[in-house]
C-alpha cells in the first residue's frame, strides 16, 4: 500500500513544498446525540485538488460546513495560511477567501442566475444612489453573462427564477458562484452530483483551471473514477474520522473502497 | 451559449402583476358600463382612494414582510395604540385638549405616532428573529396587546381633541384637488416600491423570504434584516394611524380589528406570495384597490355590499391556488 504518510508524499511530489494552506484538527461536532465529526482532520494545500470521501453519513458535509463557518465544531482547532483562525460565520470564511458549495446549494430558487451569483456581495451604483443603497442590475447582469459564458455554464434566459432551471443547470450556477469569488480555497460537496456528461466535464475543467490558478480545490465526490481522474490527492473520512490519505496517481478504485469501508486501515493518517 | 434577457413584454406576461392590474381594470370597466354616470365621477374616484390611502400605507409595510415569508397580523392594532397614544400626548400638550394646537404639537403627534409604531415592530422583529418564534404567533400576541394597551390608555374609548390644523390639510385637504392623504400615501408607496425594488435592502428581502439558510450562507444579516423589516412595517402602521386620525379627526380604538387582514389580502391579491420570495409594491397597490372597487362598485349598481367580502374571498383563494400551482410546476426538484 502506498499511502501517503503525513503529507510527506505531497512534498517529496514537490507541488507543495509550502505549509498545507488549511489544517484542520481534531474536529468534533455534536448534532444532539448523534456524533457527525469524531475528531476529524483534514488537509488541503494551495495548487492542488484534494478529494475529500467517505460513505453516506461519514460526516464530510459536516466537516464542509465546519470549515466554512455555517456550523461551529464543538472543538478541534483550524490553521489556514499558517495561522490559527477561528471560522465563527461563513462572512469569515469568506473574508480568508474559501468559498463553497454546498450539497444543498444553498442558493434562492426565486431569484435570477445573476442575482443568486452576487448575493450578498452586490454591486451597487456609483455615486450617492451607490449610497442609498441603489443596485446596479445592468452591471451585475452583464458581469454573470461573462462568468457564466466562461464557466461554459449554459442558460436560455438570464432572467428567469433558479427554481425554475434543471437541476443541473442550477448546480452549475452555484459552482460558478464559488469559483468566481473564491481566491484560496473552493470547497465543492458533490458538485457533479446532478450532471449530464458534458456538464460534469465542464465543471472538472473548470476545477483543474482553478487549481492551476494556484487555489485549492475541495472536491466531495462518490464517483471514484471522477475523483481519481481529477484529484491529486485523496483523504478519505469513515464514521467522522480521517482514516487514510493517498495520492492520487499512486491509488486504486480499490483501495479508496477499501478505505471508505473500514476493510482496509491505515496507521497515522487522523 | 450567452443567455438571452426575454423581451419585456414576456417578462410582463410571467408576472401575476399584469394579470391583477387586468382584474382591477375589469372591474371598474364592468361597474362603468353598468353606470356611466356614477362610476368614473372625481367625487367617487376620490372617495375610494382615500378610504384606501391608510390601508396602503398598511399594506405597503406588509408587503415586506410577507416577502420574508412572515406575517404581521398586528398591525391594525398597532395602528389604534400609536393613534391613541399619539392624540393623548397632543392633548396633553395642550391642556388636555389639542383641538387648537398649532403644527409644533401635530409635529410632536406625529413623532409619538412613528415612535409606537417603532417600538411594537421591533417587539415584534426581536421575538421572530432573536426568539425564533413563529411570525404568526408572536403577532397574534401583538395584535391583542396592542389593541389592549391602546385601550387602557385611552380607558377604552375613543380620544377626540385631534387639532384642526391636522385634520384640515392632512385629513381633508386637496393640493390641485389631490387629497393630501391620497399625496402621502402615494409617497410612502413609491418610497417603498423603490426600496423593494432598486436597492440590496429590497434584493436581501426576496433571498432571505426564498431560502433563509442561503443568504445566511452568503453572509446576509438574515436577523438584522428581519428585524429592520418587521419594524418598517410598526412605523408604517403608526404612520397610519395619524392618518387615520387625521381623516377621522377622533383616535378610534374600534373599527381597526380586520385591517390585518384586509392588509394581506390586498398584498396576496397582488401577487406577493404567501410562500415568501416573490411580489411586489406595484401589486400591491392594485391588490388593495380590488376590495375597494369591488365594494364601491356594489353599492353604485345596487348590489347587496355583503357580497363585497364573498367575492374577495373567491379571487384570493383563486390567487393563492393559482401561485401556489405555478410554484409546483416551477420547483421541479
Ligand atoms: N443538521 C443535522 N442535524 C442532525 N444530524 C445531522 C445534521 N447534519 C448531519 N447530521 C448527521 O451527521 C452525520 C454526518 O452527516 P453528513 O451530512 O456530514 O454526511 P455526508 O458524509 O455528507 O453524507 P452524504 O454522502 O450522504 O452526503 C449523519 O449521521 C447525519 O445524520
Ligand atoms: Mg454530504
Amino acid at each position: 500500500m502506498q499511502a501517503a504518510e503525513g503529507g510527506g508524499v505531497v512534498r517529496e511530489r514537490g507541488v507543495a513544498v509550502a505549509d498545507p494552506l488549511l489544517d484542520a484538527r481534531d474536529l468534533v461536532k455534536h448534532y444532539g446525540g448523534v456524533e457527525a465529526l469524531r475528531g476529524a482532520s483534514f488537509t488541503a494545500y494551495a495548487g492542488e485538488v484534494v478529494s475529500l470521501i467517505g460513505d453516506n453519513g461519514a460526516g464530510k458535509s459536516t466537516l464542509v460546513k465546519c470549515l466554512s463557518g455555517v456550523e461551529r465544531p464543538d472543538s478541534g482547532t483550524v490553521a489556514f495560511d499558517g495561522r490559527p483562525v477561528e471560522l465563527d460565520s461563513p462572512v469569515a470564511a469568506r473574508a480568508l477567501g474559501i468559498e463553497t458549495v454546498f450539497q444543498d446549494l444553498a442558493v434562492a430558487p426565486d431569484l435570477d442566475p445573476a442575482a443568486n451569483l452576487f448575493l450578498g456581495r452586490e454591486l451597487r451604483k456609483p455615486g450617492v444612489l451607490g449610497w442609498l443603497g441603489v443596485l446596479d442590475k445592468k452591471e451585475m447582469r452583464r458581469r454573470a453573462i461573462g462568468s457564466f459564458d466562461d464557466l461554459g455554464v449554459t442558460l436560455q434566459s438570464i432572467d428567469v427564477p433558479i427554481g425554475s432551471l434543471s437541476g443541473g443547470q442550477r448546480q452549475s450556477v452555484a459552482v460558478a458562484r464559488s469559483v468566481v469569488w473564491a481566491s484560496k480555497l473552493v470547497f465543492m460537496d458533490e458538485p457533479t452530483a446532478a450532471l449530464g456528461v458534458v456538464q460534469r466535464e465542464r465543471v472538472l475543467d473548470v476545477i483543474r483551471r482553478v487549481r492551476d490558478q494556484g487555489m485549492a480545490v475541495v472536491l466531495i465526490s462518490h464517483n471514484m473514477p471522477e475523483v481519481l481522474a481529477v484529484s491529486d490527492r485523496v483523504e478519505v473520512l469513515r464514521l467522522g474520522k480521517r482514516v487514510a490519505r493517498f495520492r492520487a496517481a499512486d491509488t486504486t478504485v480499490e483501495e479508496l473502497v477499501g478505505a471508505m469501508t473500514g476493510a482496509l486501515s491505515q496507521e497515522d493518517a487522523g | 451559449m450567452t443567455p438571452q434577457r426575454k423581451s419585456l413584454a414576456k417578462r410582463l406576461v410571467g408576472t401575476n402583476t399584469l394579470w391583477i392590474a387586468l382584474v382591477l381594470l375589469l372591474l371598474i370597466a364592468v361597474f362603468g358600463a353598468l353606470r356611466p354616470d356614477a362610476v368614473l365621477t372625481v367625487f367617487t374616484l376620490q372617495t375610494t382612494l382615500v378610504e384606501t390611502s391608510v390601508l396602503l400605507v398598511l399594506a405597503v409595510g406588509m408587503t415586506f414582510v410577507i416577502i420574508t415569508s412572515g406575517i404581521d397580523l398586528s398591525v391594525g392594532s398597532v395602528l389604534v395604540f400609536s393613534g391613541v397614544t399619539s392624540a393623548m400626548t397632543m392633548n396633553s400638550l395642550n391642556g388636555g385638549d389639542a383641538t387648537n394646537a398649532g403644527w409644533g404639537v401635530v409635529v410632536v403627534g406625529l413623532l409619538v405616532a412613528l415612535a409606537s409604531g417603532a417600538a411594537w415592530g421591533l417587539l415584534n422583529g426581536l421575538l421572530i428573529a432573536k426568539a425564533k418564534i413563529p411570525p404568526l404567533i408572536v403577532t397574534l400576541g401583538s395584535f391583542g396587546a396592542a389593541l389592549g394597551a391602546g385601550q387602557l390608555i385611552s380607558n377604552g374609548s375613543n380620544v377626540s381633541g385631534v387639532p384642526n390644523v391636522l385634520s384640515n390639510n392632512l385629513g381633508t385637504g386637496t393640493t390641485f384637488g389631490v387629497p393630501n392623504l391620497v399625496i402621502l400615501a402615494a409617497v410612502v408607496t413609491a418610497l417603498g416600491a423603490l426600496l423593494l425594488g432598486t436597492t440590496r435592502f429590497g434584493r436581501h428581502t426576496y433571498a432571505i423570504g426564498s431560502n433563509e439558510e442561503a443568504a445566511r450562507r452568503v453572509g446576509i444579516g438574515v436577523t438584522r434584516h428581519l428585524m429592520a423589516v418587521y419594524l418598517l412595517a410598526g412605523v408604517l402602521a403608526g404612520l397610519a394611524g395619524f392618518m387615520a386620525m387625521a381623516y377621522f379627526r377622533v383616535a378610534s380604538v374600534t373599527g381597526h380589528d380586520t385591517d390585518n387582514l384586509n392588509a394581506i389580502a390586498g398584498v396576496v391579491l397582488g401577487g406577493t406570495s404567501l410562500f415568501g420570495g416573490a411580489g411586489s409594491i406595484v401589486g400591491t397597490i392594485f391588490g388593495v384597490f380590488i376590495p375597494a372597487v369591488l365594494r364601491k362598485g356594489f353599492v353604485i349598481v345596487g348590489v347587496n355590499v355583503y357580497w363585497q367580502p364573498i367575492a374577495v374571498a373567491i379571487v384570493l383563494v383563486a390567487a393563492v391556488w393559482f401561485d401556489q400551482s405555478r410554484r409546483k410546476a416551477r420547483d421541479r426538484s
